[in-house]
């Protein structure tokens, strides 16, 4: 067997977009459509599990299955058809945070679509955070915002779920609304914080801040050294 | 499951037999003097045959990567001829970049009575500022100060950072915390409210604020969201990098140039104030490195800025993140948290010993990851003959009690389980990655530059951090310089008479490279790396 037959051989074939190319089985997703000869645009960000730019769809040859994934955190297999979902329409609220109030009220009258969801549970098969999507907006027909907040906290917005919903919801831009709800109305507040910014505000550490920018190297060293490190 | 080769498992197991005693005991940390020494050993700042000084601009003589200083001494896209007599739009603050940094600049020129275009290359918020992890640090604690604050970023700098940049970040730094709290951001607090704060590499107080192991990813998606609800007065322009500054016959900033990524076309976008908040250069993968950044991340503010004659600085050092993902290949170079270390990860060597201070300033722990790999040999290395050390990751629920891992690192977690790794189990295996552009643009403490009308926040600034930035202290700076930035660039923006918009500084630069005979190939800024594969 020559270098070039052994070498094709520990290729697999993937199809992007219906179109069959041969690729190393060690790559992600993402990389084995960089490895096809494609520069990317759209359907990149982070490259690191974080953006959501990269929601793939895919399924594999003879399996009926849907499976979905971030092509930059998914290892590609052998005969997976895949198409990226790069956008996805979805419809966000427009809203002035500071004059919200904290209820399912809120909620219903900026997203009156929640309360069709029909507890059917695509989307939570579509997040590849493995969200329980449905739990959550469960929860947010119910007026819980703490929970919905909490529940949704890893998504990425990549709008997976958005895009698999029979009812319609945007839940991803749903669900940021809930977390800001909860972030400053319901969260409890540190009285750390407001005591610093007061002592800020009068001035407190002014004239030590002053003294320490006027420093030469050599002091600042000495006190650099001479700071003691909380256990 | 164990998704590691049985050799790499056979280490393990020696990690796991000195886990006892080590949970009793952390090594010592470093003197300023050991610091010194394994820096100039081992850092990849201290390999000279790698660096290059420019030789054109204001800046002339500027050290920095060589890869970096081809771009740098590039040719501009567009020519002093192209047609600035229709731009496409007209605006009182322009931002070009959509992270954070921008993000913040936005929100606040938009509260300080400007209408605001923001333009960026990916989508808005695909940006480093979703990647970071860990925390910001903010002095708000009774047992700390921003006084001590500020010792602790200057002496992980190297007592080389602008003084008055570090009394801005230090200064202003509870005032984000406040200001993202109301705009909603969850962060990780106590049933009292009280914040949970940990410590990071080079504090000498704990002072890390998080959001679950997402922090900029929760930063970010709350400053977008509330920039989306301000659409009136904000547009958001997607897939449309800037490619060159435009200054008027006064030498004022007029606005910029933009390409759409899609079609291809250049227009001008002319505006009274521009904010650059461009990010870094990772992708720039200097000594080949690999880089925890995103994919967008190649120096562009750095080439604009300083070709419209705003100088750098501190572009000789560059950030390697100790504990960049060394297993599996997929991962390779992808960022794990300093909070793992934050919270009681030791790291140890192939023979399960301990051979550094847990959480030295970033520079000096990396240093001292690549003396115990290729000095002292005690590396391990993969297949693919990736070299790295273990951090030991199953000290966590040890130390905090089981479960802490899975809710204080979900989004690590999910990264070693999608992978086979459970890291709760199992330590996992770390190498420096290329991380953070300590230098950059010179600011001043209001965000403005040598170029009028040219404000500048984030990691594309220099002088901030000095040589080497401590954790925490990025997702600080884009908040609290992209702030004043944003406000300083309306109340300019409200002054300004703008004159004859012109490119005459394009036609110096192009007169500049063919005086001194540089001629790099590069058309700059290169907007994306090149990962396509064009042989078949």
């Amino acid at each position: 067997m020559s270098e070039e037959q052994k070498a094709t051989k520990e290729l697999i074939p993937v199809y992007i977009m219906g179109k069959r190319y041969m690729v190393p089985p060690s790559l992600t997703i993402m990389k084995a459509l960089e490895y096809a000869g494609y520069r990317l645009i759209r359907g990149v960000g982070c490259r690191g599990g974080f953006c959501g730019a990269c929601g793939t769809a895919y399924r594999i040859l003879g399996d009926p299955k849907l499976y979905f994934g971030l092509a930059c955190q998914t290892v590609v297999q052998p005969n997976m058809y895949l198409a990226q979902l790069p956008f996805f329409p979805a419809r966000r609220a427009t809203y002035n945070i500071a004059e919200l109030e904290p209820t399912a009220t809120t909620l219903f009258s900026l997203y009156p679509e929640v309360l069709r969801c029909l507890g059917c549970g695509t989307c939570t098969k579509a997040c590849p955070q493995e969200i329980d999507v449905r739990r959550y907006m469960a929860a947010g027909m119910r007026g819980d915002i703490a929970l919905m907040a909490d529940i949704s906290f890893d998504c990425l917005m990549c709008g997976l779920c958005a895009a698999r919903c029979p009812a319609e919801e945007a839940q991803y831009n749903i669900a940021i609304l809930a977390r800001r709800l909860y972030g400053r109305y319901l969260a409890p507040r540190s009285p750390h914080l407001e005591n610093r910014l007061s002592e800020i505000e009068s001035g407190a550490f002014d004239d030590e801040l002053e003294e320490l920018k006027k420093l030469s190297q050599d002091e600042l060293k000495a006190r650099y050294k001479a700071r003691t490190i909380e256990p | 499951m164990s998704g590691y080769p049985p050799e790499m498992q056979e280490s393990i197991r020696l990690v796991e037999r000195t886990r006892p005693q080590r949970l009793k005991e952390t090594f010592p940390s470093m003197s300023l003097e050991q610091r010194n020494e394994v820096l100039k050993a081992f850092h990849p700042d201290y390999k000279e045959e790698t660096f290059q000084a420019i030789r054109v601009g204001v800046s002339k003589g500027q050290r920095m990567p060589i890869e970096l200083a081809r771009i740098v001494e590039g040719r501009p896209h567009i020519g002093p001829d192209f047609d600035l007599s229709h731009p496409v739009a007209e605006t009182d603050v322009l931002v070009i970049g959509g992270g954070g940094a921008g993000a913040s600049a936005a929100l606040l020129a938009q509260e300080h009575g400007a209408k605001v275009i923001i333009v960026t290359k990916l989508r808005f918020g695909d940006a480093n500022t979703v990647m970071a992890q860990g925390g910001i640090q903010a002095a708000d604690r009774p047992e700390d100060s921003p006084p001590i604050h500020y010792l602790d970023v200057i002496g992980g700098g190297h007592f080389t950072n602008v003084p008055e940049l570090v009394e801005a970040l230090v200064k202003d730094a509870p005032y984000v915390i406040k200001w993202l709290e109301e705009l909603g951001m969850m962060f990780d607090k106590s049933p009292d409210g009280v914040m949970m704060e940990e410590h990071g590499g080079g504090t000498s107080r704990k002072r890390m604020h998080s959001a679950r192991d997402y922090t900029g990813a929760e930063i970010m998606r709350t400053l977008r969201d509330e920039v989306r609800n301000r659409e009136e007065d904000i547009t958001v322009i997607e897939f449309s990098p800037a490619v060159e500054l435009v200054l008027d016959d006064k030498g004022q900033v007029a606005g910029a140039v933009v390409v759409n990524l899609e079609t291809g076309i250049y227009s001008f976008i002319k505006a009274k104030a521009v904010v650059l908040a461009t990010g870094g250069g990772g992708r720039l993968h200097y000594q080949g490195f690999p880089t925890t950044n995103h994919y967008g991340a190649t120096a562009d503010g750095v080439v604009l800025a300083y070709r419209a004659g705003a100088p750098l600085g501190y572009l000789e050092s560059m950030q390697y993140h100790p504990t960049g993902a060394a297993f599996p290949e997929q991962i390779l170079g992808q960022l794990v948290t300093e909070k793992v270390r934050g919270l009681g990860a030791q790291p140890v060597n192939k023979l399960g010993l301990q051979f550094v201070y847990p959480l030295e300033p970033r520079d000096v722990e990396a240093a001292a990851f690549i003396r115990e790999c290729l000095e002292r040999g005690n590396g391990i290395v993969t297949p693919t003959g990736q070299p790295g050390v273990w951090l030991d990751s199953p000290m966590i629920d040890i130390i905090h009690g089981p479960g802490t891992t899975e809710r204080a690192l979900p989004a690590m977690v999910r990264q070693y389980r999608r992978f086979g790794i459970d890291m709760t189990k199992e330590p996992i295996l770390v190498y420096p990655t290329l991380h953070y552009q300590n230098g950059g643009v010179r600011l001043r403490a209001d965000a403005s530059t040598d170029v009028p009308g040219l404000f500048i926040a984030g990691e594309v600034s220099g002088g901030v951090h000095g040589h080497n930035r401590l954790m925490g202290n990025s997702l600080l700076e884009i908040t609290v310089f992209g702030r004043r930035a944003g406000r300083s660039a309306a109340t300019y923006a409200q002054g300004v008479t703008l004159g004859q918009p012109n490119l005459a500084h394009v036609a110096a630069w192009n007169r500049e490279l063919e005086e001194v005979g540089i001629e790099t190939g590069v058309i700059a800024p290169i907007l994306l790396p090149d990962y396509a594969r064009h042989e078949v």
